[in-house]
C-alpha cells in the first residue's frame, strides 16, 4: 500500500473530517502503525480500541478506519461482522454476558438466563428501556469452576442461582444511580 | 574465552536474589492470596484489601501479603495461605471478610489456626512437621513399603499427629536421579528437604534425628530437587493436589505472576540461558523429540518434529506463534497458565524462537481474557527491560521480540490457518493445508504455532532433560497433561496428571467423584470437537490414541463430568449448536452439514424424531467429517457420533417412545403434583410464572397441563417433593 493516501483532490478536507470522528489516542495508534510494514494487520487491534472507547462500532467509525488506514471499507466491514466480539449496535451501561459454555450449561445457565430475561424484560441482543443493561450470551468465559457464571461488565459472578439474580441486578442499579448522582452533583453546585 | 550468556544469567540471578533477600520473607509471616480471574470473581481482591487493613491496624511490620496466580482449585476459592516461618503453611478455603478477621486475630496474632475453615480439612490437628512419601506409580520400585513401615515406627514410639503427619504423594518427578537403588523419596516439610531412603536404617535415622530432634540428616539428602518442590511445599498436604504431577503448572499459585525476580529465583530463564549458551538450536529440538512432547492444543503432533520442519526451511524470515485462543467451552488451562505463570510461557516462546530461527513471535490471546493479556504484556515489558527480549538476548547475539495480537471471539481462529489470517488482520477463515504453516504460514513465511501448554513444558524439559520428561508419560507421549475438570464433579479445577493416568483417577480420586451423590454417566473430553466416554470405560488411560479409539479426542483438555441427570441427546445438541454457530461458512459441508445435523437433533429432542433419523445423522456426520475444509468441520460431528455409539438407547427412547430417560428434554416431560404429598403450602403456585397452578390453601394443588410452560420452577421450590417430573 502506498504511503500517500489518496488521489482525490479534497483528501485533506476528507481526512480532517475522518480524524474528527476518532479520539486522539486511536489516531496516534493508526498513524504509528502506518509507518510499519504490514500495517493492515493492525485492523483488528484498531477496532478493539474503538469498541473499548465507544462501546460499539458505528458505521462512521468503520468508514473512518477504512479511510485513515487505507483499507477497503468492505474489508473493514467484513472483519467487524465476522468476529462475535465486535458489536455494531450501541449497548447499555452494563453488558450482561451469560456464559453458555458446557460447564455452565450442565449446571443450569439457562435458568439463570431465563430469570435475567424475566427481570429485565429483554432477550439476548437487547437493551433494557432505561439503557442500563444489555443482555448477551457468550461462549465460555473460562471460569468453569464457578459455573454457572455471568459477566457484568468486566466482573464475573458465580456460581449463581436464579434466586440471586434480582439482588445482583439491584446492586448494579444502585451503582448506576450513584454514578448518575456523582455526574450531576457538580452541575448542581 | 568469555561466555557472555552465563555471565548475563549470573547477573540476572544476583539481581533477583538481592530483590528477594531485601524482602526478607524468611523472617516474616506471609499471607498468600490468589489473584487470577476465578479468584477475583470469588472476591480475592476484597480479601487482600481486608488483610492489608488488618496489618496496618495492627502496626506489625513482619507480616506481608504475597500475590500469586491460580492454583487451579476453583471450587474452593478464594484460598488464603498463611505461612509462619518454620511452620507448615495453613490454607483456608472460601475465605470471606469475617473469616479474614478471625484468621488475623486468632491465627496470626494468637497463633491458633482457625481449623474449621482449613482447605479440605481432614483433621483438626495442626502438625509440626510433615513427611511426604513419593509414591509415583511409574517409577515405584519393588521393595519394602517404607511408608507403612514408618507409620508402624511412629506407632511403636507413640509419636502422635501433632508431631508429624505422613502423606502419600504422586510422582515428584525426581525419578531419573535415584540411580537404580530401591529407594523412596521423602519430602520433609516445612524444612523443604528431599531425602532419599533406601533402607530401614535410613528410615530410623530420619525419625530419630529429623522428626524427634529437628536435626536434618545430611547423609540422606537427595542430590536433585524435584521440579515442583515449591508447589509441593505449599500445597502438598491437600489430596486434590498431591495426586497430581505438576510440571506445566509447577509455578501456578507459587510465584507472583507480575514479578520477574520471583520467577528467576525459581530457576526461571535457566533453560533459556543454557540453550543460548550452547549455541545449538538442534540440541533443543532433539531434547523435545526425546521428551516425546506432543502438541497440547489437541492435535498431538510432535513438537520436536514441528520445530525441526520449520528450522529446515530455506526462507529465513520465520515466525513463532503461541495459540492462546482457548475457545473450547469448558477449558480454561491456557488462561490459568497465562495469568499465573506468564514468564514461563514467554521463556518457552523465546526458546522456541531460537530453536526455529525466528525473529518475531506473537501471542494470539482471546479478547475475553483481559487479565491474561495484561499479565503477558507486563511479562514482555519486564523481559525487554532486562535484556531477555529485543536485540542481543542475554548477550548471545540472538535478536527476537514478542507482541500480543488479540482474538475477537471467533472459535475457528483456534485452527492454525484461520489464526494466521486473523493475525494478518483478515476474517479468520481457514485455508487448505498443505502447505502447512511450517512451510508457508504468516505472510507466506515458515511459522510454528504451538499451544500455551506446550510452551509451558519447554523450559522444564530443557532443565531436566528430554529423557526425564518422556519417563513421566506413556510409550507414545511423554509428560503430563493439564485437564480442566468441570461439570457435575465435587472438586472443579485444574488437574495436571501424567499421560496414561486413568480417567477414573482424575474424576474420582482428584475430582472427588460426581457431585450430589449421583451416578457418573459419561465424561466428555475435547470440547465440541470431542466425544463422550461412558462411565463403563472410566478405567481407560488418558492418552491421545486411546481417547481417539473411543470416539473422542484429547483436545485442549476440557473434561466435563456428566451425571445421570444429563441427557446425552441434549448435550450432543448443545455441542452441535456451538459448532453450527461457530462455523465460519467458507466450506459447504461444515456450514450446511452442521445446520442440518442440528435440525435433526432438535427434532429428536422435541419428540418429533423419525425412525430414519439415526441413519441420516450417521450419513451426514460422516460426510461432514470427510469433506470439510478444516478441523472444525471435520471434528464437529464427533459428539453426535460418539453419543450414538455409546448411548444409542437414549436416542431410540427419544425417537420411538417419545421419552427422555434423563428427564431433561422439556418437550418430552411434564410436571404433576402428587396429591398425597402436597400439603397446600401454595409456594409452587406463587412461583409459577404463568399462574397455571390452582388450589386452595392446605389442599392439594393441580397443574393445568395446557397452560404449563414446563419451566420447572415448582419442582425446584417444592420442599415436600410433592411434584413429580414424568
Amino acid at each position: 500500500m502506498s504511503a500517500c493516501c489518496s488521489s482525490t483532490d479534497n483528501w485533506p478536507e476528507l481526512e480532517r473530517g475522518y480524524r474528527a470522528m476518532l479520539p486522539e489516542d486511536i489516531l496516534a495508534f493508526i498513524d504509528e502503525n502506518r509507518q510499519m510494514d504490514r500495517s493492515e494487520s493492525m485492523l483488528i487491534a484498531t477496532l478493539h480500541m474503538i469498541q473499548g472507547h465507544y462501546g460499539h462500532l458505528g458505521p462512521g467509525h468503520l468508514e473512518a478506519v477504512a479511510q485513515l488506514m487505507q483499507v477497503p471499507l468492505a474489508k473493514v466491514t467484513g472483519v467487524a461482522t465476522f468476529y462475535h466480539y465486535f458489536r455494531l449496535q450501541p449497548r447499555g451501561k452494563y453488558l450482561i454476558n451469560v456464559c453458555l459454555g458446557t460447564a455452565c450449561y450442565v449446571k443450569g445457565a439457562e435458568k439463570v438466563a431465563q430469570k435475567l430475561m424475566d427481570e429485565l424484560g429483554i432477550r439476548y441482543g437487547e437493551t433494557s428501556k432505561d439503557g442500563i443493561f444489555s443482555l448477551e450470551s457468550t461462549r465460555c468465559v473460562g471460569t468453569c469452576g464457578l459455573a454457572p457464571v455471568i459477566m457484568i461488565g468486566d466482573e464475573v459472578h458465580g456460581p449463581l442461582t436464579p434466586g440471586q439474580v434480582p439482588t445482583l441486578l439491584d446492586s448494579y442499579l444502585a451503582r448506576a444511580a450513584e454514578d448518575l448522582a456523582a455526574a450531576s452533583a457538580p452541575e448542581a453546585r | 574465552m568469555s561466555r557472555p550468556v552465563p555471565d548475563f544469567y549470573q547477573s540476572l540471578t544476583d539481581l533477583a536474589g538481592k530483590a528477594i533477600k531485601d524482602r526478607d520473607l524468611g523472617n516474616k509471616i506471609t499471607i498468600q492470596v490468589g489473584s487470577a480471574t476465578c479468584e477475583h470473581a470469588a472476591g480475592s481482591q476484597v480479601i487482600a484489601e481486608e488483610f492489608l487493613r488488618q496489618i496496618r491496624a495492627s502496626g506489625r511490620k513482619d507480616i506481608v501479603i504475597h500475590r500469586t496466580g491460580c492454583t487451579g482449585r476453583c471450587s474452593r476459592e478464594p484460598i488464603v495461605s498463611v505461612q509462619v516461618p518454620g511452620r507448615l503453611p495453613v490454607k483456608y478455603e472460601r475465605v470471606n471478610r469475617d473469616l479474614v478477621f478471625r484468621i488475623f486475630s486468632e491465627h496470626i496474632q494468637g497463633d491458633a489456626p482457625v481449623t474449621k475453615h482449613i482447605l479440605d480439612r481432614t483433621s483438626d490437628v495442626i502438625s509440626e512437621r510433615e513427611l511426604m512419601f513419593c509414591e509415583g506409580s511409574r517409577c515405584r520400585r519393588p521393595g519394602p513399603d517404607f511408608r507403612a513401615r514408618f507409620i508402624a515406627m511412629l506407632k511403636e514410639r507413640a509419636v502422635g499427629p501433632e508431631k508429624v503427619r505422613v502423606v502419600a504423594s504422586s510422582c515428584f518427578g525426581s525419578c531419573g536421579v535415584s540411580g537404580g537403588k530401591a529407594s523412596t523419596f521423602i519430602l520433609a516439610r516445612p524444612e523443604k528437604i528431599l531425602y532419599q531412603i533406601s533402607s530401614e536404617e535410613d528410615l530410623t535415622e530420619l525419625l530419630e534425628s529429623h522428626v524427634l530432634l529437628g536435626l536434618p540428616v545430611e547423609r540422606l539428602k537427595a542430590k536433585e530437587e524435584p521440579i515442583a518442590l515449591e508447589f509441593l511445599e505449599r500445597y502438598g498436604d491437600v489430596a486434590f493436589f498431591n495426586h497430581q504431577s505438576r510440571i506445566a503448572l509447577r509455578n501456578a499459585g507459587v510465584v507472583d505472576p507480575e514479578s520477574l525476580e520471583e520467577y528467576v529465583a525459581l530457576d526461571g530463564f535457566k533453560a533459556l540461558s543454557e540453550a543460548l549458551d550452547r549455541r545449538d538450536p538442534d540440541w533443543i529440538i532433539s531434547e523435545l523429540t526425546k521428551a516425546r512432547l506432543r502438541g497440547r492444543g489437541g492435535g498431538g503432533f510432535s513438537t520436536g518434529t514441528k520445530w525441526g520442519l520449520a528450522r529446515k526451511q530455506a526462507d529465513t524470515t520465520r515466525f513463532i506463534i503461541c495459540n492462546g485462543d482457548e475457545g473450547d467451552p469448558g477449558a480454561f488451562m491456557d488462561r490459568s497458565m497465562l495469568e499465573s505463570d506468564p514468564f514461563n510461557i514467554v521463556e518457552g516462546m523465546i526458546i522456541g524462537g531460537y530453536a526455529i530461527g525466528a525473529q518475531r513471535g506473537f501471542f494470539y490471546i482471546r479478547a475475553e481474557y483481559p487479565l491474561a493479556i495484561k499479565r503477558i504484556q507486563l511479562a514482555i515489558d519486564h523481559c525487554r527491560a532486562h535484556g531477555l527480549l529485543g536485540k542481543d538476548i542475554m548477550g548471545s547475539g540472538f535478536d527476537f521480540d514478542l507482541e500480543i495480537r488479540l482474538g475477537a471471539g471467533a472459535f475457528v481462529c483456534g485452527e492454525e490457518t484461520a489464526l494466521i489470517r486473523s493475525i494478518e488482520g483478515e476474517r479468520g477463515q481457514p485455508k487448505v493445508r498443505p502447505p502447512y504453516p511450517t512451510d508457508r504460514g504468516l505472510w507466506g513465511h515458515p511459522t510454528c504455532i504451538n499451544n500455551v501448554e506446550t510452551f509451558a513444558n519447554v523450559s522444564a524439559i530443557l532443565r531436566y532433560s528430554g529423557d526425564w520428561y518422556a519417563r513421566i508419560g506413556t510409550e507414545r507421549s511423554g509428560g503430563t497433561k493439564v485437564f480442566a475438570l468441570a461439570g457435575k464433579v465435587v472438586h472443579t479445577g485444574l488437574v495436571e496428571v501424567p499421560l496414561g493416568t486413568t480417567l477414573s483417577k482424575v474424576v474420582n480420586d482428584i475430582g472427588g467423584g460426581v457431585s450430589g451423590g449421583k451416578q457418573l454417566k459419561a465424561i466428555q473430553t475435547g470440547g465440541p470437537a470431542g466425544g463422550f466416554i461412558p462411565a463403563s470405560m472410566q478405567d481407560m488411560e488418558v492418552d491421545f490414541e486411546p481417547l481417539q479409539k473411543a470416539g473422542s479426542i484429547m483436545g485442549s483438555g476440557g473434561m466435563i463430568v456428566l451425571s445421570e441427570d444429563d441427557c446425552m441427546v441434549d448435550i450432543a445438541k448443545f455441542y452441535m449448536a456451538f459448532s453450527q454457530e461457530e462455523s465460519c461458512g467458507k466450506c459447504t459441508p461444515c456450514r450446511e452439514g452442521t445446520t442440518r445435523i442440528l435440525e435433526i437433533l432438535e427434532r429428536i429432542t422435541l419428540g418429533k424424531g423419525q425412525p430414519e433419523d439415526l441413519d441420516k445423522l450417521h450419513r451426514l456426520s460422516r460426510l461432514c467429517q470427510r469433506t470439510s475444509l478444516c478441523g472444525l468441520g471435520r471434528a464437529a460431528p464427533n459428539p453426535v457420533l460418539s453419543s450414538i455409539k455409546h448411548f444409542r438407547d437414549e436416542y431410540l427412547a427419544h425417537i420411538h417412545d417419545k421419552h427422555c430417560p434423563a428427564k431433561k428434554c422439556v418437550a418430552l416431560i411434564h410436571y404433576e403434583i402428587i396429591a398425597e404429598k402436597c400439603i397446600g403450602c401454595t409456594v409452587c403456585a406463587r412461583n409459577c410464572p404463568v399462574e397455571c397452578i390452582s388450589g386452595a390453601r392446605k389442599e392439594a394443588h393441580v397443574i393445568d397441563q395446557q397452560a404449563c410452560i414446563k419451566c420447572g420452577n415448582c419442582f425446584d421450590v417444592c420442599k415436600f417433593a410433592a411434584i413429580d417430573r414424568v
